[in-house]
């Protein structure tokens, strides 16, 4: 079973049913399925082989669905990146897994030519879009994907890929700075997507609302596990019309509604909404960040039919756990118990499991697990670690936990000092990275702070050269241009010094 | 009215940079100009500054997305 079986065999069986709505339009399996064969088509004239890592840096959106498809159905592997990344992190990724071939939008040609032209390893970069803007800035070999699509090619290859191949890699930040690419095989992300949709109760009737960027693994699987059901996914760019996709929810009749805490603290501001029927909705699920009390609460006030989901996991694993329903007034701030075909543990320092009450590292068991990080081995043993059996690996999490008598975890805090902001992970180190490249700057350090709606917002404590005129404003401008958005400080704070330890490090505790 | 619009984009969401290149159709979702928090900053700044009270049920493109679309929603609201 491989990943692209899931859109394959649901076109094989029901190819006019609509498994894809975006604003541009409505689209069958059967028309997704043959939009990335062609896809599939134009990469392998290109010479992309088998176990190539193809880059895709778009938006939700139609073009990269079929795109992520399109690669695995040449046996290669897909890379879906942040289209907010700037330039050097996507040259520093791009390089890094020295990629084969790049879909972008033209609206982005000047990031993604100063990246393309700096990665050696790449030969041909295919552009969406509907104009053909000029790009002679771009020094590689270039296509346009609508020509691509509106070729007669369409027929499927035969794959050699097995399932223990990789499907895809993706880059997540990490302490210390530089992002790590998981790799995750088609039988990791199959199980995972079973285990899911097994606890979730997803059905072929499903009608799934996205609103999370698919680069982001619990947006990617939305469109995975809808596609794996045979369901319908309806994908919307994000959340920032709030109503919008209150309107979708209704015009839609959706069943299926993935958040994340930001999410739910703008959608919990509008008390008006609270006068539809929402009873279609079967269920809201919610991870990267924990649902606080409140939120959970309101929700119920808000949509009293439905079921809601807090859950837990991480990238190395894609998914941990997620709370049965009916615990969530027993234990609301539990994230609940390992999800099917998996084993989860609590260990203290030396390895050995804790007592119910204790607090250690989680430590997860099961075929959902990574492979690692694509070429960094001492990164991988720090996570992947010998299990019980010869040549198992399990991963620890890095994040500490107890669980109480009947087995429910509580997640308590991190291990490192990653923030988490609108349930995307920051690494403070890559922001004070790009914070020492300004001139001025003599130090920098970032701390996340409590935010209502952000979960954490990032602040950036600065100390800047003597004399300097720069400004909050310029830092955060000067940000923008370098991080994510996501990770760009939301408080800049000059300071004459940074409180320091015994041996001169910055100290960060104390500082908010 | 366009001035105060341009003003705050350029200010809270280009930061200060003089907001070269967005035209008054761009649309803020698809330029990427405003995240997924930005919204509640931006209708803030609308009611404060026009007097407006914006309902829930407003929160679309069709009414935010670009400086023209605010400027049509403010106007048909006043």
């Amino acid at each position: 079973m491989l990943v692209n079986h899931f859109l394959e065999n649901s076109a094989a069986k029901h190819p006019d049913k609509i498994a894809l709505i975006t604003k541009e339009g409505r689209y069958s399996y059967g028309e997704v399925n043959q939009m990335a064969n062609k896809i599939a088509h134009a990469l392998i004239a290109e010479g992309v082989e088998k176990g190539d890592r193809v880059a895709i840096f778009l938006d939700n959106s139609l073009d990269a669905v079929v795109s992520l498809f399109g690669v695995l159905k040449t046996g290669g592997i897909f890379l879906m990146i942040n289209p907010t990344t700037k330039t050097e992190k996507l040259t520093y990724i791009l390089n890094n897994c020295r990629a084969a071939a790049f879909i972008g939008s033209q609206g982005k040609l000047p990031v993604i030519s100063e990246a393309c032209n700096n990665t050696p390893s790449l030969r041909n970069v295919f552009l969406t879009g509907e104009n053909r803007l000029s790009h002679h800035e771009l020094h590689k070999k270039s296509f346009y994907l609508s020509e691509i699509l509106s070729s007669s090619n369409a027929h499927q290859s035969v794959l050699r890929t097995i399932d223990a191949d990789l499907a895809t890699i993706i880059y997540t930040s990490g302490s210390t700075g530089n992002p790590k690419g998981v790799m995750m095989a088609h039988f990791n992300m199959i199980s995972a997507a079973n285990s899911i949709t097994t606890y979730l109760e997803n059905v072929p009737d499903d009608i799934i609302l996205n609103v999370l960027p698919i680069s982001f693994d619990y947006g990617l699987y939305q469109i995975l596990m809808g596609f794996k059901m045979g369901s319908t996914v309806v994908l919307e760019k994000s959340f920032l019309y709030p109503y919008k996709v209150i309107d979708i929810i209704l015009k839609e009749k959706v069943t299926g509604f993935p958040i994340v805490p930001t999410i739910s603290a703008i959608l919990l501001q509008m008390e008006d909404i609270k006068k539809h029927n929402f009873e279609r909705l079967r269920y809201i699920s919610n991870t990267a960040a924990a649902l606080p009390v409140a939120h959970i609460q309101k929700l119920r006030e808000f949509f009293p039919k439905t079921t809601i989901y807090s859950m837990y996991g991480l990238t190395e694993c894609k998914r941990v756990s997620y709370l049965p329903p009916d615990q969530l007034d027993i234990r609301p701030t539990s994230v609940g118990k390992g999800m099917p075909n998996e084993e989860v543990y609590i260990v203290d320092e030396d390895g050995n499991r804790v007592r119910p009450g204790v607090v250690g590292e989680l430590v997860v068991r099961g075929s959902n697990v990574m492979r690692g990080y694509w070429e960094m081995p001492e990164e991988t043993v720090k996570r992947l670690r010998p299990g019980q059996y010869p040549g198992e690996m399990v991963l620890y999490t890095g994040d500490l936990f107890r669980m109480d008598e009947e087995g429910y975890l509580y997640f308590v805090s991190r291990k490192d000092d990653i923030i988490k902001s609108r349930g995307e992970k920051v690494s403070p180190k890559e922001i004070e990275n790009v914070l020492y490249e300004i001139d001025d700057v003599i130090e920098a350090a970032v701390v996340g702070v409590e935010d209502s709606v952000l979960g954490q917002a990032i602040k950036a404590f600065v100390v800047l050269k003597e004399g300097s005129q720069l400004t909050e404003k310029e830092t955060i401008r000067f940000c923008a241009q370098h991080l994510e958005d996501f990770m760009v400080p939301k408080y800049v704070e000059f300071r004459n010094t940074l409180p320091k330890t015994d041996t001169g490090k910055i100290k960060k505790t104390g500082l908010a | 009215m366009r001035e105060k619009i341009r003003k705050f984009i350029s200010e809270n969401f280009l930061f200060g940079k003089e907001p070269e290149g967005l035209t008054d159709d761009d649309s803020f979702l698809e330029k990427g100009i405003i995240d997924s928090t930005g919204v509640l900053e931006l209708v803030a700044f609308i009611e404060e500054t026009f007097g407006i009270k914006v309902a829930d049920d407003e929160l679309l493109p069709e009414n935010l997305d670009s400086v023209n679309h605010l400027m049509n929603y403010i106007s048909a609201k006043n």
